[in-house]
């Protein structure tokens, strides 16, 4: 099983290399768009299989070299979860680009960068390793730059290069960050890092200078609020299928897993770093969603959702990490802080769902009638009643309206605060009115989204419009589906076997979840049996 | 602060003044001199951190003549190869970026007929 793993990268950086050459050869979109689409599709067979097997941790040392030398690759409950996220909505945006993408030119680049943005997310998801993290984030980077760039029209050469320079400083914090962790602990493999930490007594000065430069550099790359200034202009200025990637899954992937990953996993100090949590993502969610009231470019409303939308995953994380912290020997605290972090990853999953939908319908818009602007569109329902449809339930799930998976996670994150409001400080109350007072207020934008482009009478630039391309209409309806769907994981089967093992991955503490590294040094370890038991020994607090 | 410190202290100060001319620089040229020089400060520290101080003398690599007990003492006495490996893809990294960066600053020349920020519409900030 652990063959598997190293594919999950090989196969999106073959085709970031392959299909350009390929595209060297033919002039023709479809011809071009058979690979990543294949490519795709089997990245979403091996997360399924890989999946198929909850709690198992699977682990695969790079060239058979295995600890000090080595290069691990890790696929845990989280990563499994994440890695999930990436295939679908990287298959239905590639099958979004199949008609969309034919106004553009050079289908061979276009292809070639989007399956290398693929190959750095899910390398930074199943990476085990510090250094590998950052060098897969920069190739996620450098190929998102490329492809927010894609039109190169003035305006998205400045949000790219905005997007580009911002997010380099973000890179060089990281590498300092690395630099600080090696030399107080002189490891790089995360699991080993959490143990060094452990062992010496929990976390030293250069070691909180580190914490900080990290949570500086994922947190711009995850766009929380003092570091967010680049993304609502690099996510309207991209395609509209890349705008998909880069809000549904680019800024989890790089951002929001890492972040989650080092402070629950490797750091272990959970107090300080939650509070700092909870806070990033308190402002986040408030004033992502009021500067989102007053736009009105469609994608870019939808870019300031996003910041909001990721507010709520980090409140609810951090909330989850200041339970943790405190839960020494409290039941009730750390089933709260469990229930905060499930309720985090599952709003992670719904908001990958519902945002990649909304931006793949604003791209229908925008080719059927050339505007996104909200004042120039209106009636657009009765013209195109499938981006209409799809549209609504993607604005319904969003604000969180109950049959749709939206309303799911916000309860329960909004339930699991008050939990811990109770049971920690009433300081937590303020959260809790403000992720209420932030769903009405989505609410309220989403519905003025849906009134002035779906409802009344048909404006100039909507006159023209027909109903997208076939392959368009598709994509957008299985996320449509999958909205409704991703509702489903409030029921303890499914939960049990898509979200729980990420829960437990994270709730575990540090020292023993990033890999059973005690048990991975000897080879026999590696056999399923023997790390499902390193991994239950983990998961038993 | 000891003189030991120093060196990392200048690596620090290179790293501010490379974040100081990307923030305070209007000319896309300079930023992106910035954002290089941000580079280097993150990959000297990265080497320092690695690095050790010579015993006496200059720090020369030595003709190993003998056993493993040569080795071990080697490996007592050198510099640790691990963040020099790691600056080496760092670099390499630095330069695709940079590649790309330069790529944006010309289409923007192309576009503006100028480097400066004030002059464009969404890079003011």
């Amino acid at each position: 099983m652990d063959q598997v793993v190293p594919l999950l990268v090989a196969i999106p950086l073959a085709g970031g290399f392959l299909i350009p050459v390929i595209g060297r050869f033919t002039k023709s979109h479809r011809v071009t768009a058979i690979l990543p689409i294949v490519m795709a599709c089997g990245l979403l067979v091996i997360a399924i299989l890989l999946l198929a097997r909850p709690g198992e941790t699977v682990v695969y040392w790079v060239g058979g070299w295995t600890f000090p030398i080595g290069i691990s690759l890790v696929a845990d409950g989280l990563s499994k979860l994440v890695v999930l996220i990436i295939a679908v909505v990287s298959l239905l945006a590639l099958l979004f680009s199949l008609d969309y993408m034919t106004r553009y030119t050079s289908p061979g680049l276009y292809y070639g960068l989007f399956m290398l943005m693929v190959a750095g997310m899910v390398g930074v998801v199943i990476s085990g390793d510090l250094f590998n993290i950052f060098v897969f984030l920069e190739i996620a980077g450098i190929a998102s730059y490329a492809l927010v760039a894609y039109g190169t029209e003035a305006d998205e050469l400045e949000a790219s290069f905005k997007y580009l320079v911002l997010s380099a400083i973000a890179s060089a914090f990281i590498l300092l960050g690395i630099a600080f962790v090696y030399s107080v602990t002189g490891h790089l493999n995360l699991a080993k890092i959490a143990e060094v930490i452990r062992m010496g007594g929990g976390l030293t000065t250069p070691l909180y200078v580190a914490a900080a430069f990290f949570i500086m550099g994922f947190g711009l790359k995850a766009a929380m609020v003092p570091f967010h200034a680049w993304l609502p202009d690099a996510h309207p200025s991209a395609p509209a299928p890349i705008s998909a990637m880069l809000s549904g899954v680019l800024i989890k992937a790089c951002g929001v897993y890492v972040l989650c990953r080092l402070t629950f996993s490797v750091l272990g100090n959970h107090q300080a770093f939650g509070t700092i949590l909870v806070v990033l993502g308190t402002l986040s969610m408030v004033l992502g969603a009021l500067m989102a009231i007053g736009q009105g470019d469609l994608k870019r409303l939808l870019a300031y959702s996003s910041i909001s939308q990721v507010g709520y995953v980090v409140l609810a994380v951090g909330a989850g990490l200041v339970g943790l912290g405190l839960a020494k020997d409290s039941e009730p605290l750390a089933a709260a802080a469990r229930l905060a972090v499930f309720g985090g990853l599952f709003h992670l999953v719904n908001h990958a769902v519902f945002k990649s939908l909304l931006f793949l319908c604003s791209g229908s818009i925008e080719y059927a009638t050339g505007s996104r602007r909200l004042d120039q569109l209106s009636g657009l329902g009765k013209r195109m009643p499938v981006t209409g449809w799809t549209l609504r339930v993607g604005a319904l799930a969003i604000s969180g309206v109950p049959p749709f998976g939206g309303f799911w996670s916000k309860v329960i994150i909004i339930l699991a605060l008050t939990h811990m409001a109770v049971l920690v400080h009433w300081a937590f109350y303020i959260p809790v009115a403000l992720a209420v007072a932030t769903a009405v207020v989505t609410l309220v934008y989403y519905a003025k989204v849906q009134r002035s482009i779906l409802g009344g009478e048909p404006s100039d630039a909507a006159k023209g419009a027909r109903e997208v391309p076939f392959a368009m209409c598709l994509a957008s309806v299985l996320l449509a589906v999958l909205c409704l769907a991703s509702a489903l994981i409030v029921l303890p089967s499914v939960r049990a076997r898509l979200v729980d093992p990420a829960v437990r991955v994270l709730s575990a503490g540090a020292g023993s979840t990033v890999e059973p590294a005690t048990a991975s040094e000897d080879s026999e370890a590696r056999t399923p049996a023997a790390a499902q038991v390193a991994v239950k020994e983990g998961m038993t607090p | 602060m000891t003189l030991a410190m120093a060196p990392y202290m200048l690596a620090f100060l290179i790293f501010v003044v490379g974040l100081y001319a990307i923030v305070a620089k209007r000319n896309l040229i300079k930023v992106i001199v910035g954002l290089l020089i941000l580079d280097y400060a993150a990959n000297l520290l990265l080497v320092l951190v690695g690095y050790r101080t010579p015993a006496e003398g200059a720090p020369v690599a030595p003709i190993l003549v003998g056993g493993a007990e040569k080795a071990a003492d080697l490996a007592a006495s050198a510099v640790d190869p691990l963040p020099q490996a790691l600056v080496l893809t760092s670099i390499v990294i630095g330069l695709s970026v940079t590649a790309l960066v330069v790529a944006l600053a010309i289409r923007l020349h192309e576009k503006y007929g100028t480097f400066d920020t004030g002059l464009m519409r969404n890079l003011k900030g």
